[in-house]
């Protein structure tokens, strides 16, 4: 019976109507979904919360599962991206035009990131392990402490009041279109370099890699997404700051990557929504909701001395989480495995076995 | 015709000179062999040529094209494959993959290709797994394309390595002692082997290697190398019985 | 001159505390190549002991310092044990990313236990003297012995004695040490025991010198912390202190001449330019890959 299942669904799996017919749905959804306000308000913030991390996660993914390194630059490019496309919408672009203009701020801030990614890609040519993680931190230190020393930007203050442009169906957008050019970039001789690179560097040079090709595209194509996603954040949270783009923004990416399972994407896409849901579902605020159904005399004490202390608690429980995921579960959900319908059929097929014997020349070895 | 040739190579770490004068013809089509005790500088001499390290002074042409200069990507382009002394396969990875990923620089297409999946992208994916899977199926390892190349036996990881050298479409092939860790049943089956790639890929091939049985087997011309000097060249007869050889390598009490 | 010597004078206690701390990183760098994360927030621990034992306990200075460095020792031993010790065989990334994960870890659970910051109790009398228009007080003048002193404890304890010489030993190879009847496990762990307790002595230093604290103090002192261990050369004892002095001395000329929030943008611009010229630091020395 199982077995019958397991065929149906895999026929489905295989169906290429599929991936365009899902896509086409939830992008009706993310129309849909604020149009007739079908879900509450809340619910539809913690949404696009939950589009913006698989961003971040997908792509800080690639740099540290895919290939490897360790990266905790995530949060530099994010708050590039961020700062980048808040001018752009708040100086420069008229008020006019931003329903038209603002995908291009977002462009404009995964470019300006994609940029600064080269900061970190130089740098990787000869640097790896440790010594990479420190280049990336600080770069990551830089960035923050160079735009606290720039008052045209705010400085320490930060920017306050940017218009909030980032919507459901935005965010539906730049996820897909993040994650399918990353899902694209791994499955191609460049994605098999990065990982190539990761195996034995040397080796791969020796198998025709172009490794510094290869680093310089996947650091510049990480940090792109990690700007278009701080880019959508900029205008989802209406307000930034220095103190935003921390080391704390980048541990929160690195447990949804680890969470998730390093080298999958369909891993970290689980990652990022199981975390971002749990982190959501233990604000003393969404905890009190979901639970003040129960009588008040249970209730009360509760909610006094356990779910109003969550706001502290939570951020307690999250670096806990990661250890722990560390510790006792170190390939995460899906460490290097993936969902068949995130691999290319071409790569699923080759793996496929050949019922006719192979015209092999020669009897040998 | 001169497929490689090396010119008054020197390399020195630090001070310590590891390969001096070193001298190479390789015609096309040849079988050449590199003997000589452990620290001769044969493996540097690999190095050397497939760009892992310049050369401190001297010059190798492939072909006419000068190395000395070129990064291993690039000198591995122009068709020179390669396998290692202690075998360096992509552990993590797949067989398939293994051979899949040596086809980088046969792969015509750009990054923009590669993001979108469009033009080339599809062809040439589809050409290289072709060839990917062809290479396997020649090497009797078909059936393991999707086995992670740590999970396979010792004898085939040696064969999927040559497998992979051979994805570079190579011209020349650098064997780094291919019969490490065999028993003289596989070394036979290893030296045939070896004969059987050279005609059926049109190979030049140089290799290191310790065991005299298969050196003096195949190889056409066998060149001996000690402390990084040459101490002899020539056919293996003539090297079986050249008297520094015997006093250096082979030991004076293993004539005959 | 008046003025260059009293900079001069607050770069060493700046470069003193630096260099403690800066010992536990190279110290577990060297023994583990490990980067110990969370060594930072140790440090800050160990501020909050001394404000426990002098506020609560009510201990003069040199209880309150013997209580703090033993109190960071057991923090030390303890995160070892329970989380890198499981994690020695993994791939060095996943002990990296709990180091991170602890050090966090302690940043917020001292928050929540500790929501205000605090303000440490005067624990000596603070005497200044004048002299010639330089102006020293006698706390500058315990810290910066009392630091240096430990660090000739801690050469002397590495250089020559049978614990220093089996941590170096371990640090040299992990494979054969053991054979050699060396408690490799032990040793470890009273190397985490020894840089926690220098971190704790930082700790009090530190909060003497600046008596209100809170839990993230030790996010940006540990990472300085760090970057003199880096720029000595990493997992190199002596080259850790001499890191910490150049960069209290680089901060305090900064400071000098630039408003004091270029200071981080300039001790992280080193940080990069010094690893992508001489990744090895100072007194490191560079490690080639075999082909």
């Amino acid at each position: 019976m199982s077995a019958v299942l397991k065929d149906a669904w895999n026929g489905l799996l295989d169906q290429a109507w599929l991936v365009p017919a899902l896509l086409l749905i939830g992008f009706g959804l993310a129309f849909a979904i604020p149009e007739y306000n079908l879900l509450n308000k809340y619910i539809q913030l913690v949404l696009m919360y939950i589009g913006i991390n698989i961003i971040l996660t997908v792509s800080l993914n690639l740099v540290n599962g895919y290939m490897g390194e360790f990266s905790l630059a995530h949060a530099g490019f994010m708050a590039v991206g961020a700062y980048t496309a808040a001018l752009l919408t708040m100086k420069v672009l008229p008020v006019a035009a931003y329903p038209v203009l603002f995908p291009l701020a977002v462009l404009a801030g995964g470019i300006v990131a994609a940029i600064m990614g080269l900061i970190v890609a130089v740098p990787s040519f000869k640097i790896r392990g440790d010594y990479l993680a420190i280049i990336t931190l600080a770069f990551l230190m830089i960035v923050k402490s160079a735009i606290e020393n720039i008052d045209y930007i705010g400085g320490p203050r930060g920017i306050p009041g940017i218009k909030r442009l980032t919507t459901l169906p935005w965010v539906f957008f730049w996820t897909v279109a993040t994650v399918w050019m990353i899902r694209n970039f791994v499955y191609s001789k460049y994605g098999r370099g990065v990982l190539a690179i990761r195996e034995d560097e040397i080796a791969s040079d020796l198998m025709s890699v172009n490794t510094k090709r290869v680093k310089f595209l996947a650091f510049m194509l990480s940090s792109f997404c990690a700007g278009i996603a701080g880019a959508l954040f900029a205008h989802l949270l209406q307000f930034i700051s220095p103190r935003v783009f921390d080391i704390i923004k980048t541990t929160d990416v690195l447990i949804m990557v680890y969470l998730g399972g390093i080298a999958s994407i369909g891993g970290s896409i689980l990652g990022a929504t199981a975390y971002t849901a749990l982190m959501e579902v233990l604000r003393p605020s969404t905890m009190a909701a979901l639970f003040n159904w129960l009588p008040d005399l249970i209730f009360d004490p509760l909610n006094q001395y356990i779910i109003q202390n969550l706001g502290v608690w939570r951020m307690v429980i999250m670096p806990l989480l990661l250890v722990l995921v560390m510790l006792y579960w170190p390939r995460g959900m899906m460490g290097q495995r993936e969902f068949r319908g995130f691999i290319p059929r071409r790569d699923r097929d080759a793996y496929r076995r050949i019922n006719a014997p192979v015209n092999a020349p020669g009897e040998k070895p | 015709m001169t497929l490689l040739e090396a010119t008054q190579v020197r390399h020195l770490f630090g001070g310590l000179c590891a390969v001096a004068d070193f001298n190479l013809d390789l015609q096309a089509g040849q079988l050449m062999g590199i003997i000589g005790p452990n620290g001769a500088g044969k493996t540097t001499i690999f190095n050397l040529i497939t760009g892992v390290y310049q050369a401190t002074e001297g010059s190798i042409r492939f072909k006419g094209t000068e190395l000395v200069g070129l990064t291993p990507h690039q000198i591995t382009a122009l068709r020179i494959g390669r396998t290692f002394q202690n075998i360096r396969l992509f552990r993590d990875l797949s067989a398939l993959d293994n051979v899949r990923i040596a086809h980088y620089a046969q792969a015509d297409y750009s990054p923009l290709e590669a993001l979108l999946h469009i033009g080339r992208y599809r062809r040439e994916e589809q050409r290289i797994i072709d060839n990917s899977r062809r290479l396997l199926a020649i090497f009797k390892l078909e059936h393991l394309a999707g086995e992670m190349a740590k999970n396979l036996p010792y004898g085939l990881q040696r064969r999927l390595e040559i497998a992979r050298a051979l994805a570079i479409d190579p011209e020349l092939l650098l064997l780094d002692e291919p019969a490490a860790g065999m028993n003289p049943n596989e070394i036979d089956q290893l030296m045939e082997f070896i004969q059987w790639i050279r005609t059926e890929f049109k190979l030049t091939i140089l290799l290191i290697e310790h065991q005299m049985k298969l050196v003096m087997g195949i190889c056409e011309r066998i060149k001996v190398l000690d402390f990084g000097e040459t101490l002899a060249e020539g056919p293996p007869l003539a090297i079986q019985n050249d008297p520094k050889v015997l006093e250096a390598y082979l030991g004076q009490e293993s004539v005959g | 001159m008046v003025y260059w010597l009293q900079q001069m004078l607050n770069a060493l206690q700046l470069g003193s505390i630096y260099a403690l701390i800066a010992l536990g990183y190279t110290m577990v760098y060297g023994i583990l190549t490990m980067i110990n994360f969370a060594h930072g927030d140790v440090f800050m621990v160990g501020a909050f002991f001394c404000f426990l034992a002098a506020t609560y306990l009510g201990l003069p200075f040199v209880p309150t310092l013997l209580l703090t460095m033993i109190g960071a020792a057991l923090v030390g031993v303890l995160l070892e044990r329970l989380a890198y010790k499981p994690l020695r065989n993994a791939p060095r990334v996943s002990a990296i990313i709990t180091a991170l994960g602890l050090g966090l870890f302690l940043e917020n659970f001292t928050l929540a236990l500790a929501p205000y910051p605090k303000h440490i109790p005067p624990l000596l009398e603070n005497v200044t003297w004048d002299m010639g228009g330089v102006s020293l007080s006698s706390l500058q003048v315990l810290i910066i012995f009392l630091s240096l002193g430990l660090m000739f404890l801690l050469d002397y304890v590495v250089h020559r004695t049978p614990v220093g010489m089996a941590m170096r030993a371990i640090s040299w190879d992990k494979t054969f040490v053991p054979l050699m009847g060396i408690p490799v496990d032990l040793i470890i762990s009273v190397t985490f025991a020894i840089g926690a307790g220098l971190a704790g002595a930082a700790g009090v230093m530190y909060a003497l010198a600046y008596p209100v604290i809170d839990p993230y103090m030790g996010i940006m002192v540990g990472w300085k912390a760090f970057i003199s261990a880096v720029v000595g050369g990493i997992g190199n004892i002596r080259g850790a202190m001499i890191g910490a002095f150049i960069l209290g001395g680089v901060e305090i000329m900064v400071t000098a001449f630039f408003p004091s929030t270029y200071r981080d943008f300039v001790a992280f611009t080193l940080l990069l330019l010094l690893i992508v010229v001489r990744p090895y630091g100072i007194l490191g020395k560079p490690r080639t890959q075999k082909v």
